[in-house]
């Protein structure tokens, strides 16, 4: 029997499409009770590699015959030598190229739609973790907004489709992943934006983003308009895109809300976070379709693997946007949180650009999944 | 600390450090103690959860200049 390479791109398509498979993580215990693969029609089993070395004969019976099974590990050596056991067993396995350092990473690119004037919305689905980020593009020229690390994505899928970046943003400085908006913005001469609000402590140069500044991309065509909308950080700041898309950033996603103690203030900030959700937002067309930063659960992807949804369905569905009493609100969002992201201190010093570490160190910076909503 | 015996697992990633761990503390008599040197920063979570899982006892760890250090004492 033979074993079979499989990509991060190959299990999103089978994430996207409902399809069922079989997982056998050979991580440790904590790993994948902390962070796993998430399918609506997988399922799971974790035995750890090393419980494994003297054979595969112990669990052959909880391994099925009739279904796809994929072997997953940290970086991918343990699931391989997991897989060649069981294929010398007699089974068709198939293992996780880069393991979940891979998944990670993966940014699967996603057409939301196209804009008025012939450009189009690009949604990066980093399946792994949770994170959304946009490109928009019109008429040869791109915006990138809450950009991922893995830079190189972004600029090859512009030059792919000969677009040109000129503008950079991030909607408010990140606490869970780490930003490739400044090197992007360095390598493309871009101007990087960022809410001054969020940037009192950042020690490089960029372009504040003010509540009502409009920036276009291409031929005056699509306009960027700042909303400030304060909560997750004291700087958050939301997009309306082509008079149809509002990119929400961290403070409203599609099944949650944002949470607002990731830079120490909870107490401070859970007011602004109601005024922004309660007042703001309210104060938008309903036929905006809301662009989040982040995913939480699967459920949240449409069909075709976007995350978007409209405003006015979100006010109608979205349990957070639909609490009356202040109070109630207070504790749901201060009293209900989940445990910070890893790392998140160290992510916030990197994005302000305080510490500068290696390749390998952002990678484990990052592990995980995202932790910036509350249900 | 004191070792009955010094694996040098550095340079090598997962899965071989815990390979070369398990074979080496066969080799070791109960109430022994196996020193291992590694460089695979994933190595410190499974030999925790290792060490757990085969009764052994990880009697301290430390970290310098990237490499990571264990004592284990076999079970």
């Amino acid at each position: 029997m033979s074993v079979i390479m499989m990509t991060a791109k190959e299990v999103t398509q089978r994430v996207f499409d409902k399809k069922e498979l079989f997982i056998l993580d050979v991580r440790n215990e904590d790993a994948f009770q902390d962070w796993k693969i998430e399918g609506q029609n997988f399922e799971y089993l974790n035995i750890p590699y090393f419980d494994l070395l003297d054979g595969v004969e112990d669990i052959l019976h909880q391994i099925p015959i009739n279904q796809e099974v994929l072997v997953v590990c940290a970086k991918e050596g343990s699931s391989i030598m997991v897989a060649e056991m069981l294929s010398d067993a007699g089974r068709d396995v198939s293992y996780l190229q880069g393991g979940m350092k891979a998944w990670s990473e993966y940014l699967e690119p996603v057409k939301v739609g196209d804009l008025k004037d012939g450009g189009a919305i690009y949604q990066f689905v980093r399946i792994g973790k949770g994170c959304l980020s946009y490109m928009v593009v019109s008429n040869g020229e791109a915006a990138i907004i809450d950009s991922t690390r893995m830079a190189d994505v972004y600029t090859a899928f512009a030059d792919g489709i000969g677009a040109k970046i000129t503008n950079v943003f991030d909607t408010h400085l990140h606490a869970d992943h780490i930003s490739g908006g400044r090197t992007i913005a360095a390598r493309t001469n871009a101007t990087y934006w960022l809410p001054p609000k969020d940037a009192t402590e950042v020690i490089f140069e960029y372009q504040p983003l003010e509540d009502g500044n409009s920036v276009t991309i291409g031929n005056t065509t699509i306009n960027i308009e700042a909303l400030y909308s304060p909560g997750h950080t004291i700087g958050s700041t939301s997009f309306v895109v082509d008079e149809k898309y509002l990119l929400s950033g961290d403070i409203l996603f599609i099944d949650s809300i944002g949470r607002p103690d990731l830079a120490g203030l909870a107490e401070d900030w859970v007011g602004d976070l109601r005024e922004t959700l309660y007042k703001r937002y309210r104060e938008l067309s309903e036929e905006l379709i809301v662009l989040p930063a982040h995913f939480m659960i699967i459920e949240e992807l449409n069909d075709d693997g976007s995350v978007a949804k409209k405003l006015g369905t979100l006010f109608a569905e979205n349990h957070g946007l639909n609490i009356t009493d202040e109070e109630e609100f207070r504790n749901m969002v201060t009293g209900n949180l989940p445990p910070q992201p890893n790392a998140y201190q160290e992510i916030r010093e990197t994005n302000m650009g305080k510490i500068t570490p290696d390749e390998e160190q952002r990678r484990e910076m990052e592990i995980g999944p995202n932790r910036c909503a509350v249900r | 600390m004191n070792s009955d015996k010094v694996l040098d697992a550095k340079g090598l990633a997962c899965p071989m450090p815990i390979v070369k761990t398990k074979k080496a503390i066969n080799e070791l008599q109960s109430g022994e103690v196996l020193e291992v040197h590694a460089t695979d920063k994933g190595a410190k979570a499974d030999l925790i959860a290792w060490s757990k899982s085969g009764g052994h006892e990880l009697l301290q760890s430390t970290e310098e200049n990237g490499v990571l250090q264990f004592w284990i004492k076999k079970g």
